[in-house]
């Protein structure tokens, strides 16, 4: 914050808790979790570019604890980037602004994200398709 | 009747401080509509490799949709990132020393990394 002495406007702790304040500043965090993310896909694409070796490092990562919950982690991050990005189009045209839907979609954009998570993961995982 | 003969359209072009108009808002959405699609095919695509071996996971990326759609997803994300990333280091960082480097950062990282990606995927397609 730049020293500039002048006085500041209440801030954040003023103000009771609301979804959008959540759907809003999540939308942000998620975009720069979701911009570090795709250096890990380039990463992955790069290794699968440069041979079986290095492929099998990057899957071997992939497929350690840590990769696995990094994986199940993104997969979240993205949902509701995704879901919630769906959501600010919409409202781009206009439409949704009214307090009611905008706190529904705000919680839609949450819960429709971990369903998703939840529903990629137990396909991965249950493995019937392996 | 408006005494301005020029086409309203001229007018609203280049508004703003930096002189772009709606550009940098316009960017960012279309880029966000296409990764609607973009990244669910990506998402799908990748489950189905998920158990897949080197040889099979390869021979996938090397289709040409699979690689036109990557190499697309590839571009498209990277812009989005960017646009994303400086109006967030616009917002929040205030030393403008700081400010500037990370805004010229983050473009420099992305170029590298969307070519480094494209090179990866063109590698698989054309098989070299």
């Amino acid at each position: 914050m730049a020293q500039t002495g002048r006085p500041l406007s209440p801030h954040l702790q003023v103000y009771k808790w609301q979804v959008q304040m959540a759907s809003s500043i999540l939308h942000r965090v998620t975009g720069i979790i979701l911009a570090v993310g795709s250096l890990l896909i380039v990463w992955g694409l790069a290794a699968l570019a440069a041979g079986q070796d290095a492929f099998a490092t990057f899957s071997a990562c992939a497929a350690s604890p840590f990769g696995t919950i990094v994986m199940i982690g993104w997969t979240l991050v993205f949902f509701y980037h995704l879901c919630n990005g769906i959501r600010h189009l919409v409202q781009d045209t206009g439409k949704g602004y009214a307090i009611e839907s905008f706190v529904r979609s705000s919680w839609m954009a949450i819960i429709v994200s971990i369903v998703l998570t939840v529903a990629v993961w137990a396909y991965v995982l249950t493995g019937s398709h392996a | 009747m408006s005494k301005d003969l020029r086409n309203p359209l001229a007018r609203a072009r280049g508004l703003g401080s930096a002189k772009e108009g709606v550009g940098h808002w316009m960017t960012q959405r279309l880029t966000a509509l296409a990764l609607v699609f973009l990244t669910l095919w990506f998402v799908i695509t990748v489950l189905g490799l998920m158990h897949a071996d080197y040889a099979t996971a390869r021979a996938t990326i090397a289709k040409p949709w699979n690689a036109v759609l990557l190499i697309a997803l590839i571009v498209t994300m990277f812009k989005h990132a960017v646009l994303g990333l400086q109006v967030v280091i616009e917002d929040y960082v205030h030393t403008r020393w700081l400010e500037m480097t990370s805004l010229v950062l983050i473009k420099f990282i992305a170029v590298l990394a969307a070519l480094t990606g494209v090179l990866a995927v063109l590698r698989i397609a054309l098989g070299s």
